[in-house]
């Protein structure tokens, strides 16, 4: 497991964005790069900050599709796509849905 | 930074890119970045004229990525015939392709599922899609799947 003591300069990033954008109830930022590191498409990225999971709760999906809270971050993460992000895991959910789930 | 983070969301805002197809799209760098009218019509042809299209790195036999390895999988416990009913395209074969997907479609990631012309979306998704039943219904709809057998027609 990678540990989640600092975070590096595209976790911060990430993470400043996204409180910006969706001032979120809860925000969790896994960096998944570890994971990938071998694969083709990393060949010559020496970056530690590539691979990500965000699970994201706020009220600003409400009224969205996945699709559309998707494309919020995509839109509002671009320059970090630009500089090297490669891959976001996202779960996205408002406080209701999540509260639904845990009562079923 | 911060003013950064403002100027680029507002320059790049990606919903109106592909939803609102505007005639005099302003030569921002990044709708004129990577996407040849080549590459364009290669993406539109293949979405035109498959029912099914993926974007993926590597091949249905070989992904070569573990999200394009889901959507397979996905594809194929849905029962989609993977042989003669989807059309992929090896984007680490074709840098063009590769860019050129991600501004057509707005979207920074690969694998990208289109269906009937329309982009779907990448592998989380697809996933939560395959999860809900949206999925399957969307399959079915588009005769990419067949219907499944009644399981007790008699009872």
């Amino acid at each position: 497991m990678v540990s989640q003591q600092e975070d590096g300069p595209v976790t911060s990033s990430i993470r400043s964005t996204l409180t910006d954008l969706l001032n979120p109830e809860k925000l969790e930022i896994i960096n998944d790069s570890s994971k990938h590191a071998h694969h083709s498409a990393m060949r010559g990225v020496f970056s530690k900050e590539t691979h990500f999971r965000v699970n994201v709760v706020s009220e600003a999906f409400a009224g969205k599709s996945t699709m559309q809270r998707h494309r919020m971050i995509y839109g509002a993460l671009s320059k970090d796509f630009d500089a090297g992000l490669h891959a976001l895991s996202l779960n996205t959910k408002t406080p209701a849905e999540i509260a639904k789930a845990n009562e079923a | 930074m911060n003013f950064l983070r403002t100027a680029s969301s507002l320059a790049l805002r990606p919903s109106g890119h592909i939803l609102t197809r505007r005639t005099a799209l302003p030569a921002t760098a990044f709708a004129v970045r990577y996407l040849s009218d080549s590459t364009k019509k290669t993406i539109e042809d293949a979405i035109t004229r498959n029912k099914l299209v993926v974007f993926m790195k590597g091949t249905p036999d070989a992904p070569q990525c573990g999200f394009s390895r889901a959507v397979m999988q996905i594809l194929t416990v849905q029962g989609v015939d993977m042989q003669n009913s989807l059309k992929s395209f090896n984007i680490l074969a074709d840098e063009e392709l590769r860019s050129g997907i991600k501004e057509y479609s707005s979207w920074p990631t690969i694998p990208q599922v289109y269906v009937n012309g329309e982009f779907v979306g990448g592998c989380d998704i697809m996933l939560s899609m395959h999860q809900s039943g949206e999925l399957e219904k969307l399959l079915l709809k588009e005769g990419l799947v067949e219907p499944e057998a009644e399981e007790n027609p008699r009872a």
